[in-house]
């Protein structure tokens, strides 16, 4: 268990939850958690953890959880965060929301907490589609996906929602995923020691969603990063530094076809599609280089 | 004890015993595995302990472990009726 041993031990996710097998939002929430401790409140908007947390009266997860509306998520814990500094305590507020949470319907409380200033960690666990309602697209769905109210592919591209955020300068900003669990956990806990916003986008790739086979969502996000189409980096204080797993792939790019051949959404794709994806893989990559560099 | 406000309370198993999802059981050949942990790590229902033995009543068989041990230790097999 060599690996294991700078991470704690300590699960606060009971076995175990309604997660469908082989979903990489609780392998990235049990991440989150360990880096947390239990010391933390969880604020969460509808989306699959709303969900996946058990019955009433019984929940699995060991940490208090405020379930709320969609479109409240980062306001809440605004007020939260004041509440607990008001009487001293140094609890974490976390935010842990879906990418439809976050892009589209809860991107006004999170863009008002941004620049409100608010301490606190607010995480986007993005699987590219409202996946708890079935698979809907979302902002965050990208080119040429299916979902099942795009059956023929999206036709319209991602959102950047990780220049959004940029733009409210806030002190800590990174991008993960669980398929790389150690960076994830280190990136949670720099975020939880930076007084003020943090914000963490994390891709989650969705085994039903995805069409992929459930055994293949960690290898899906390993290949996510190998062919540049998930970027890890993190911005301190306006300083960004590309994450080790990425610098490995910005010297040589796997073949996007690769990443997109693995998964059921992405059958029948056209040629140009693909180009227009390369194309904007490569142009994120040279502005994340140049920034890196101190060019822009 | 009654709440003020309706309140759920932390408990193993607080979804019922997801190990009945199963069609696909891991079975480790312990002859094979260097214990090196990727099988726990990647476990997203944390059913792997440390000893590295898993929690057949929540294990739901995603299969990752399968997927991700180096040494290919682990084997999925059907689950009997």
């Amino acid at each position: 268990m060599i690996r294991m041993a700078e991470i704690p031990k300590e699960e606060y996710l009971e076995k175990c939850t309604t997660a469908c097998a082989g979903c990489t939002s609780s392998l990235t929430l049990r991440y989150v958690l360990k880096a947390a401790g239990p010391d933390t409140v969880l604020v969460v908007p509808a989306c699959c953890t709303s969900i996946l947390q058990g019955t009433y009266p019984n929940t699995a997860f060991s940490v208090p959880v405020y379930n709320i509306a969609f479109a409240a998520a980062a306001a809440c814990a605004s007020g939260m965060s004041e509440a607990f500094s008001s009487i001293g305590k140094k609890t974490n507020v976390i935010v842990y929301a879906g990418d439809g949470g976050t892009v589209d319907i809860g991107i006004q409380a999170l863009s008002g907490a941004l620049e409100r200033g608010t301490d606190f960690l607010y995480i986007c666990y993005d699987n590219e589609a409202y996946g708890n309602t079935g698979m809907q697209r979302s902002g965050a769905t990208p080119m040429g996906a299916r979902t099942t109210t795009t059956p023929g592919g999206k036709t319209d591209a991602k959102k950047d929602i990780d220049r959004i955020v940029a733009a409210h300068n806030i002190p800590y900003q990174a991008t993960a995923t669980p398929a790389y669990p150690k960076d994830l956990f280190d990136k949670v806990k720099t975020a939880l020691a930076t007084p003020g916003p943090s914000f963490i986008h994390v891709l989650a790739p969705c085994p039903p969603g995805w069409r992929i086979a459930s055994d293949m969502s960690v290898a899906v996000g390993k290949m996510a990063v190998k062919t540049g189409s998930w970027v890890l980096w993190e911005r301190k204080y306006g300083e960004l530094s590309i994450s080790a797993p990425s610098k490995g792939a910005m010297k040589k790019r796997a073949p996007l076809r690769e990443y997109l051949s693995l998964q059921g959404r992405f059958k029948g794709i056209s040629e140009s599609v693909v180009n227009e994806l390369e194309q904007s893989i490569e142009k994120n990559l040279a502005r994340l280089a140049k920034e890196e560099a101190g060019e822009c | 004890m009654s709440d003020p406000v309706a309140m759920s309370r932390p408990r193993i198993g607080a979804a019922g015993k997801t190990g009945t999802w199963r069609t696909f059981r891991p079975v480790v050949d312990r002859e094979a595995c260097n214990a090196c942990g990727l099988c726990a790590m990647y476990c997203p229902d944390g059913c792997i302990n440390e000893d590295l033995e898993i929690d057949l009543d929540y294990c739901n068989g995603c299969g990752i472990c399968a997927h991700e041990c180096p040494k290919k230790a682990i084997r999925m097999d059907r689950e009997d009726k």
